[in-house]
């Protein structure tokens, strides 16, 4: 009897101290929620705002009636207008012809160099791989000038493919970093084992080593595109004609003519520029995430 | 990680190698050289044309005068360092980069943490929502922050007004213009830092909690003796890292506010943008550039060695 009654007070201490250890936890993790959707909606005003903007008629914007956070008659004439804007069109489609060649050079030579790097070494590569890693953290703000004057002799000023020259400089380092890493941790029996086959070296990094290394390769591919599809400064200085322009530096000094700021449409433009890279992290951030965290990056 | 301590394919070959193919061998080794050096040739000769050249080239032209045609020393920095805007720029380039790293880390830091609190499967979603900043490309995600700062439809200032308050010139007056610059800065930046620490935390073992609180440790001791310490590594690797991003931004200012009112913004990016491409004076612009130099070399410097001591560890 006693025994039993002892057992059940003890049993019900436990419970009380358990349940009230449940209810701290409830408490931190209905406070983390909170927290957190606090921090995510002042992170996305900025988004937010550029919606309701672009969906705004010119007339709408400049009235200056009532609140401006909200849209009242909403329409899609500033998409329209820039959809049939020739401008923008060739901004678009310089930006998408830019950005894809930047991606491939930068991989393929970033790929190359990786696994040459990693795995077959030569006299000073440990030197090499080491003044990659220098170089990616050489910001292109301290050679702009420079080569402003060297994009100038070889004749490239205002024409969009001196930026296929440029990009990749901002590409590569980081790129075959990560990928030196991913190269490193495959085990070495595989292409031992190929090799003692009879297999070549390209053989080994086509058929082996990108296949294995390929959230590596999605990891970098997504860093290229990135910095190809965002890059301001390189446009902004070498670029002054509207049919070579790309899409960061043709929004600005397209859309803004002097004082006049056609808002709706900057806005407008804003969002169907940030849409590919939107898209893409939607559908590979975890890869990137991955590659990122590996490679310990810049932001 | 790239530690440099992987042996090359076939290099272990040779120790089992009897003597009389040591001739082959040899020249296989030589081969597989000839070929990963050509394979790091168009890497080498990238870096070397766009990125050494130009970097001594920017010292050449620093030491030259305005048309470039006389060889003038170490003028150029004389005059820089005489002149009372670009000690403006010293100062709002160290004030900017080092309250916002410290921001963002802070933010991160705390982001990180809640982020950890809640269960594995609904992180993605949240991680989702919080990384979109750091998605948008800057240029145009500064172009929205621009509008909202807008003196006469600004958005900022209705809610303001809502509330009894009057409005804010936010870009028009110095000190305003550059706690602006560093909040969209650091709402930029601050994902980025959420990342790298969440991936941190979550490689910091459960057992050492346990064993904190065994010990009788508070959640804020464990923060001191446990977290911050397993983090140290990666927390000064990614301070160092975006300091030097943040302090080499052009995008933020050149879009807010060009370096104004009264170049109370500017930072050495954009004044050299405007001193040497604006208004064509090369070899002054690349001497602006050029001081960024030490601070990103001692920055680099150790990144570098964090770098390395975390290989180091992750290959122990």
């Amino acid at each position: 009897m006693s025994a039993t009654t002892m057992e059940a007070a003890k049993r019900a201490a436990a419970h009380s101290h358990k349940s009230s250890l449940h209810r701290q936890r409830m408490w931190a993790l209905w406070g983390s929620y909170i927290a957190l959707g606090v921090f995510v909606v002042i992170f996305l005003v900025p988004p937010f705002y550029t919606l309701m903007t672009s969906l705004k008629s010119s007339a709408e914007i400049s009235a200056q009636s009532g609140n401006p956070w909200i849209v009242r008659s909403p329409t899609l004439e500033n998409f329209w207008y820039l959809i049939t804007y020739p401008n923008f069109q060739t901004f678009y489609f310089n930006s998408v012809v830019v950005t894809l060649l930047t991606v491939v050079i930068s991989m393929v030579i970033s790929v190359m160099a990786a696994f040459s790097l990693a795995r077959m070494g030569f006299w000073g590569s440990q030197t090499l791989s080491t003044s990659v890693f220098l170089t990616y953290l050489i910001p292109p703000s301290l050679l702009f000038i420079p080569l402003f004057q060297i994009v100038g002799a070889i004749g490239m000023i205002n024409n969009v493919w001196c930026l296929i020259l440029l990009y990749p400089t901002l590409a590569v380092p980081f790129c075959t970093w990560i990928m030196i890493g991913y190269f490193s941790s495959i085990p070495k029996e595989l292409d031992e084992a190929a090799l003692i086959d009879g297999a070549g070296y390209v053989q080994i990094l086509v058929k082996i080593f990108i296949p294995v290394a390929m959230p590596g390769i999605i990891a970098a591919t997504i860093f290229a595109f990135t910095v190809s599809w965002g890059a301001f400064l390189y446009p902004l200085a070498y670029l002054y004609t509207s049919n070579q322009m790309v899409l960061t530096v043709g929004i600005i000094s397209d859309l803004i003519r002097g004082d006049v700021f056609q808002w709706g449409k900057i806005m407008a433009a804003c969002l169907l520029a940030s849409l590919p890279p939107i898209v893409i992290y939607a559908f590979l951030m975890d890869y990137y995430v991955a590659g990122l965290t590996a490679g310990a990056t810049k932001g | 990680m790239a530690d440099g301590s992987s042996v090359p394919i076939g290099a272990m070959a040779p120790a089992s190698g009897a003597a009389r193919q040591k001739g082959s061998l040899h020249k296989l080794a030589r081969h597989r050289s000839t070929t990963a050096f050509l394979l790091c040739l168009p890497l080498i000769l990238l870096i070397a044309a766009f990125v050494v050249y130009p970097a001594f080239y920017a010292i050449y032209l620093s030491m030259l005068n305005k048309k470039m045609t006389a060889f003038v020393g170490l003028n150029n920095f004389a005059f820089l360092l005489k002149r009372h805007t670009f000690q403006l720029v010293i100062f709002q380039s160290c004030l900017f980069a080092i309250t916002a790293v410290v921001l963002k880390a802070l933010l991160g830091f705390i982001i990180a943490h809640l982020m950890h609190n809640i269960p594995g499967g609904n992180q993605k979603i949240w991680r989702g929502l919080l990384l979109v900043p750091w998605v948008i490309p800057l240029a145009l995600s500064t172009l929205s922050w621009w509008w909202m700062f807008d003196p006469s439809y600004s958005a900022f200032n209705w809610i303001l007004n809502q509330f009894g308050f009057d409005n804010v010139p936010w870009l028009g007056v110095g000190w305003i213009a550059r706690a602006c610059t560093i909040v969209v800065n650091v709402w930029y930046g601050t994902p980025f830092f959420m990342i790298m620490y969440l991936a941190a935390l979550k490689s910091v073992p459960e057992q050492l909690y346990e064993a904190a609180s065994i010990d009788g440790a508070g959640a804020v001791q464990k923060l001191f003796f446990v977290t911050l310490p397993m983090m140290r590594n990666i927390i000064a690797i990614t301070v160092l890292f975006s300091l030097i991003v943040t302090f080499a931004d052009f995008d933020i200012v050149r879009i807010l506010t060009s370096g104004g009112p009264q170049d109370m913004t500017h930072v050495f990016a954009t004044y050299a943008f405007q001193v040497g491409i604006q208004s064509g004076d090369i070899p002054l612009g690349a001497s602006v550039s050029l001081f960024m130099f030490p601070l990103l070399a001692f920055a680099a410097f150790f990144v570098l060695r964090g770098v390395t001591k975390r290989s180091k560890e992750i290959a122990a």
